[in-house]
């Protein structure tokens, strides 16, 4: 008798894991953009007053219900998630950036600068990140653009973190240090080195700063000092519905919060994914 | 030396083959032999040393015995303990009762439990009433004092270790011993203490397998040599066929003879 | 260097270790200044160059009965016409002794507001600490132990998507079921309305604090089960693991001798340094439930503009997390004796 063990072939499924995750991908952009396109038509009708229709509950007519102006929440919920989608965005390519820059800097330099990388990324993260964005907010002023800006600045030091401690062993590595014979100068080995081992964590790191961001802007909207409560974001529609929760309007509040967390969990998803593709360790399964 | 195996050998592995399943960067899956054809028997009484340079498969081949491969192992071949072919999980069963496991290096203790905390625990496994006392002594047996059982094993030498290691092992009856690489990075003197120790295993009926890069130890206390080669048995010699030149040897039998130092680190052409 | 401390008695072991602990409470205490200092100073210049005019913040509604004169004199009684730095510097003076001013919103000097405030913030705090720490553990566990299967599986898209719901819309969910429709819960505050505070029973705070904590440990369970379950995993897999086994140890045998601990370490770590996460995801839960905490103080004082306020939270929330993250560190390596030990 010849005894194989059973337990690569039980986990057969796995084989597709890179196409299901390709898949995987294509579904959740397309849903995303879905989003994005139907929150900007959807922009007018979601401040459509109408108060004949005050506080229905959903129907076949408005899915999500109507709030106590009448207005569709269906139409106010995506033109929020077109608001998250952007706040959303703008934090990963504003905290990537920063995260790049300091890291690059922190690994080539060294020293001094390593050092004051070192520090600033301490500096942010000594505060809970709520009352670091609240201070932001309100120093930038309050309203969306303050929002956005608070968010994207202050969601790089985790991922900075991250990639410096790479840039640190790519730096101090044997073919660095050829290089550095050969007389290649820091911007050649920047570009030539740093740049091809780090962008695998920054992918996966600037995907995961998405999740984040999207619901830090919403609980400063929430918390009336993000959004300009007059547009409809989630966190704005979700502190409305507190009003109305203990009349019975359970659609106000779950509704809104319930997609928010489907778009949040799309992008995590896809950023749990790609580590798991790009990850050497995951090879061993 | 004791030569002659009785009918049933207390272990027999034919034709054993290994395969890792891993996924490549972009989870493209693909196979990794790792055994390739190993082959060997023991018999109660007998001390059988399995040779072989660093990446041959020696250690695989000692995990396997015991049905101790990670999961993503796909496994060919037949065990026999007592004549008895068994699956792995048949194999783990008999593990720390029948057949024990001489691990090679001080991470296969727990770093946050100290000497004291794991050789009772194998003493309690093992089925002793106290433990503790049993413990004490086993440690004892092998030099290591009661300040011991409070050491962490980042605290311990590479040569306490081992004999924590081994105390751990043998405190049950086992009837079959796996010891992988118990020699190296040792002291000359624990080497020989080491190995007196599994010759009296032997000695005293047990079956024991030598697992070891270190030729010339082995011909010490074995009583057979079988010598493995990328992931396969390649032969198995009579430790007296090791002399002079060698020339009763195979030819990679003899290679490895004849790198020894003592005979001049000669790399014959050829091999 | 470690042996050699545990075969000496109690008082050798006191006086070699009583300098290298000093050394290290020091040095904590000396980074932890630096780290005050800075906050202070990048705090400060925030709300300095913030566009909102303080004057006009603290008048609020009665702007246009407030002539030019009185708002001269409110700016000159705030020190504003001077430059910056002279005002960061009396500023910082009076925080070093003591003094962090008076807040506007609750007309109240800022450390009084801060102390009872964050007593009663540290009671819901706590409870979900422990909460969410037990949970995340046993969860992380189970799903280690027998990881991939249903369970694992189960437990892991659990804590992924409670890692990506809204602390909030946790609340207003448990808010919606347990206070509004079974009518088992307060739907707001942390005591009943109307009553006097000397006549509030013990039952009466506990009753009011459950919603909020629940809140806050749902929404903090999800990253204790994460870690736990890689750490278990991480140990099963171990050498350690694979000769325990060899020797015969049963599955309940390794779980308890060789990952229950071996998990514990990084998950009280772990614990320990995400009190910044705890005290945002108080913000919020007070919020919800209009607990008067400090975490909705912060709120208030944002949208109260109360800038001495927001500076003294700033600078509380720094020294909690500090503190958090050092006592993590001191119980990390008290369950791991590969710490050196000028970190215990």
């Amino acid at each position: 008798m010849t005894v194989v063990t059973a337990v690569a072939e039980r986990r057969g499924w796995l084989v597709d894991r890179r196409r299901r995750t390709l898949a995987y991908l294509g579904i959740s952009l397309a849903v995303m953009t879905g989003v994005f396109v139907a929150g900007g038509l959807a922009a007018d009708v979601a401040q459509t007053t109408s108060l004949p229709e005050r506080n229905l509950p959903p129907s076949p007519a408005h899915w999500f219900g109507t709030d106590w102006l009448g207005r569709d929440v269906l139409a106010r919920v995506l033109a929020g998630l077109r608001v998250s989608l952007v706040v959303g965005t703008t934090a990963v390519l504003l905290s990537a950036s920063i995260a790049v820059l300091l890291a690059c800097a922190a690994g080539v330099f060294g020293g001094a600068v390593d050092r004051i990388v070192s520090w600033l990324i301490d500096l942010f993260l000594a505060l809970p990140h709520l009352v670091l964005l609240i201070l932001l907010a309100f120093a930038l002023g309050g309203g969306t653009e303050a929002v956005v800006l608070a968010v994207g600045l202050t969601h790089w030091p985790t991922l900075t973190r991250v990639l410096r401690g790479r840039a640190r062993e790519v730096i101090a590595s044997d073919y660095v240090a050829v290089s550095r014979q050969l007389g290649r100068s820091r911007t050649w080995i920047t570009r030539h080195h740093l740049v091809g081992h780090l962008s695998g964590h920054l992918l996966v790191g600037a995907v995961l700063v998405f999740p984040h961001a999207v619901l830090h802007e919403a609980a400063l909207s929430f918390l009336g000092l993000g959004i300009d409560p007059a547009e409809p974001s989630i966190g704005v529609l979700l502190a409305e519905s507190m009003r109305h929760l203990t009349a019975g309007a359970w659609w106000l509040a779950v509704l809104p919060g319930l997609c928010l967390l489907v778009v949040v969990k799309l992008v995590d998803t896809i950023g749990h994914d790609v580590r798991a593709l790009l990850d050497p360790r995951s090879r061993q399964l | 030396m004791n030569g002659s195996p009785r009918t049933t050998p207390a272990l027999e592995v034919r034709g054993l083959e290994v395969d890792f399943v891993q996924y490549e960067r972009g989870l493209r899956r693909r196979t990794v032999p790792a055994l390739t054809g190993m082959g060997l028997t023991a018999a109660a009484g007998e001390l059988v040393a399995v040779v072989g340079a660093s990446g041959a498969g020696k250690s695989l081949l000692a995990h396997a015995v015991l049905g101790l491969l990670p999961p993503n192992a796909v496994e060919r071949g037949a065990v026999l303990h007592d004549g008895a072919e068994l699956d792995a999980a048949g194999r783990r069963r008999l593990a720390g009762r029948d057949t024990v496991l001489i691990p090679q290096s001080v991470t296969f203790l727990n770093p946050l439990g100290t000497v004291g905390q794991h050789v009772r625990r194998a003493a309690r496994i093992a089925g002793h009433a106290d433990p503790d006392a049993v413990a004490v002594e086993a440690l004892g047996r092998r030099g290591l004092g009661r300040e011991v059982m409070r050491q962490y094993p980042h605290e311990l030498s590479g040569g306490m270790a081992r004999r924590v290691l081994v105390a751990m092992a043998t405190m049950g009856r086992p009837r079959l011993i796996i010891a992988d690489e118990p020699t190296t990075g040792l002291p000359s003197a624990s080497v020989l203490s080491t190995l007196r120790e599994l010759r009296e295993n032997a000695n005293a009926g047990c079956a024991v397998v030598l697992v070891t890069h270190a030729l010339e130890a082995a011909l010490r206390v074995a009583d057979r040599i079988v010598i493995c080669r990328d992931g396969a048995t390649v032969g198995t010699a009579e430790p007296t066929a090791f002399h002079g030149d060698g020339n009763g040897l195979a030819p990679y039998p003899r290679a490895l003879w004849q790198a020894l130092p003592r005979n001049g680190f000669r790399v014959p052409v050829g091999t | 260097m470690a042996h050699h401390r545990r075969c000496h008695g109690l008082a050798v072991d006191l006086l070699t270790r009583t300098t290298p602990f000093a050394r290290a409470a020091a040095s904590r205490v000396l980074r932890l200044v630096l780290l005050l200092a800075a906050v202070a100073g990048a705090s400060f210049a925030l709300m300095v160059n913030s566009p909102i005019d303080p004057v006009d913040a603290y008048v609020g509604a009665d702007i246009a009965a407030v002539g030019p004169e009185q708002r001269a004199l409110i700016a000159d009684r705030w020190g504003l016409g001077e430059p910056p730095l002279e005002r960061f510097a009396a500023w910082s003076s009076h925080v070093a002794r003591g003094d962090l001013g008076q807040s506007m919103t609750f007309n109240q000097p800022v450390s009084d507001v801060i102390a009872e405030r964050f007593l009663a913030s540290l009671a819901l705090m706590a409870t979900a600490w422990v909460l969410s720490g037990l949970l995340g553990f046993v969860f992380g566990v189970v799903a280690g132990v027998w990881h991939g299967r249903s369970a694992d599986r189960l437990i892991t898209w659990w804590a992924y998507t409670l890692a990506s719901a809204p602390t909030f819309w946790v609340g207003l969910l448990l808010l919606y079921v347990f206070s509004v429709s079974l009518g088992w819960t307060p739907v707001c505050c942390a005591a009943p309305v109307g009553v006097l505070t000397d006549e509030v029973t013990l039952l009466d705070r506990l009753h009011h604090l459950v919603l909020p904590a629940l809140t806050l440990s749902i929404v903090g369970v999800a990253p204790v089960v994460l870690h736990t379950r890689h750490a278990v995993v991480q140990a099963l897999d171990s050498d350690h693991v694979t000769f325990a086994r060899a020797l015969g140890e049963s599955r309940a045998g390794v779980v308890v001798h060789h990952v229950l601990r071996n998990a514990a370490a990084p998950a009280v770590l772990l614990q320990f340094a995400s009190l910044g996460e705890l005290f945002g995801g108080a913000v919020l839960a007070e919020q919800v439930f209009s607990y008067p905490g400090l975490g909705a103080a912060t709120t208030a004082a944002a949208l109260g503009q109360d800038v001495p306020l927001l500076l003294g939270i700033a600078l509380f929330t720094t020294v909690f997390v500090y503190v958090g993250n050092q006592v993590g560190d001191i119980a990390h390596a008290l369950l791991d004796p590969r710490v050196p030990e000028d970190r215990r």
